[in-house]
């Protein structure tokens, strides 16, 4: 049995973690709630993106030249894996990272390579030495453009110059506050635009586009732009998801500690009433030894 | 009258029924009426200029991006949009300093510098100083 002290300073050292848990879930539902409009607003931009991306391989004649879309055969792979930077956000990283672990085992018969996004993710792959060949950490926890476009701008030479034959993203995607789907997106090359047939009637007999200068030069300024999309996109849903599974874990955090904190004082109680019982029987035995 | 949507990577900017538009192809400014043939075009940095149903003249510093119109319909993807009223006219001198002050730099013969983002970086800072002065 602890004595009453030991349980007095136990209960208060569960308060205060009580205190920061229930700090870290406002300050993450707070960061949620910008993520999240982050990630509605970047919505229109990426599905327009699409839209033209497709309605220009519609319009144009012959091949599309743009050396994103070169399909080659696959001799090397590169994983980009996002995790955070810090920790306490649930399963949030071991779920990111056993799926990293499942590709891995998926692949290992051909060359690959992995680029990490946020310090958990680095840290766990550098320490089984696996060959990650680029490190992206120090996020903050919501979106840096510049450093967005050093990824993208990273991953389109590689695949340009031929140093990998396929790169691939692995991130949570935010579904809804309690929702989250690990998604593995392949990045380049780029997904040959599906051609719509079925247009809405606005479009009809319209489809001739007039592009300036030529489809070429406007794929050659789009496609960066696309990759860049692309490349914002994973990061928001990785941050949103991120900031809700930290919210969430922090939440029971808070919970179980009150629990805590409940179970304790009983003991306290209890032992405090036991001590009351032994000092009463003490005084009356005491007595009673002086009547006898 | 055609419908105009002006959305960046951050948010959709403007969204409207509109009488005209003018915006800087990478061919030079081009002008959209109502009913105009399906066009894509990249954009320059430069000066959007629209006037909307109620005939009030909207003017835009826009950094790159696309338009794309069909159907009646216009879609500006911009990389970047300010109102010109809303210009930062400190932070564009600024940058237009500093990025000139690169430039140079690298005509000296500093090789850590990448070019091409550095004439996009002072192009833009142009446009905007220029826009700013045309309006103000």
């Amino acid at each position: 049995m602890p004595t009453l002290r030991e349980v007095k300073k136990r209960i208060r050292s569960v308060i205060s973690t009580k205190r920061i848990t229930n700090a870290m879930e406002m300050v993450a539902a707070a960061k949620l709630r910008r993520a999240q409009q982050r990630v509605e607003q970047s919505r229109p931009y990426s599905k327009k993106m699409d839209e033209i991306l497709s309605q220009l391989a519609a319009g144009s004649t012959g091949e599309i030249v743009h050396p994103y879309f070169e399909e080659r055969e696959v001799k090397k792979r590169t994983l980009v894996i996002f995790t955070s930077d810090r920790g306490l956000c649930g399963s949030f990283n071991s779920n990111v990272v056993r799926k990293a672990q499942e590709w891995i085992a998926a692949h290992r018969d051909g060359e690959l390579e992995l680029v990490t996004v946020g310090k958990k993710g680095n840290d766990y792959f550098k320490k089984r030495s696996w060959p990650v060949v680029n490190y992206y950490g120090d996020w903050g926890g919501s979106l840096d453009y510049d450093k967005a476009r050093n990824i993208v701008r990273f991953l389109t030479d590689r695949f340009v110059a031929g140093d990998t034959d396929e790169i691939s993203l692995l991130f949570t995607r935010f579904l809804s506050m309690v929702k989250y789907r690990i998604s593995l997106e392949k990045y380049l090359p780029v997904a040959r635009p599906e051609i719509k047939t079925d247009e809405s009637e606005m479009f009809k007999g319209s489809k001739d586009y007039i592009f300036e200068p030529d489809a070429e030069k406007i794929y050659a300024a789009l496609m960066p732009g696309y990759a860049t999309t692309k490349m914002v996109t994973a990061l928001v849903e990785s941050f949103a998801s991120e900031h809700g599974s930290r919210m969430i874990a922090m939440n029971a955090a808070t919970k179980n500690a009150g629990e805590m904190v409940q179970s304790l004082t009983l003991d306290y109680n209890k032992a405090r009433q036991a001590q009351i019982t032994t000092e009463l029987t003490e005084v009356v035995s005491g007595a009673n030894a002086l009547k006898g | 009258m055609f419908h105009l949507s002006i959305v960046t990577p951050e948010k959709s900017y403007y969204e409207g029924e509109i009488k005209s538009l003018v915006v800087p192809g990478t061919e030079g400014y081009l002008g959209i009426l109502s009913h105009h043939a399906p066009l894509i075009t990249a954009l320059m940095p430069g000066k959007i200029e629209f006037r909307d149903e109620h005939d009030e003249v909207y003017i835009m510093a826009v950094s790159g991006g696309f338009l794309e119109v069909s159907g009646n319909l216009a879609t500006i993807l911009a990389d970047t949009v300010e109102d010109a009223d809303k210009i930062d006219i400190e932070r564009a001198r600024a940058a237009y300093e500093r990025e000139k002050k690169r430039l140079i730099s690298a005509g000296k013969g500093e090789t850590d510098i990448d070019l091409p983002s550095v004439r996009a970086a002072l192009a833009r800072a142009a446009n905007r100083i220029k826009i700013y002065e045309e309006t103000h």
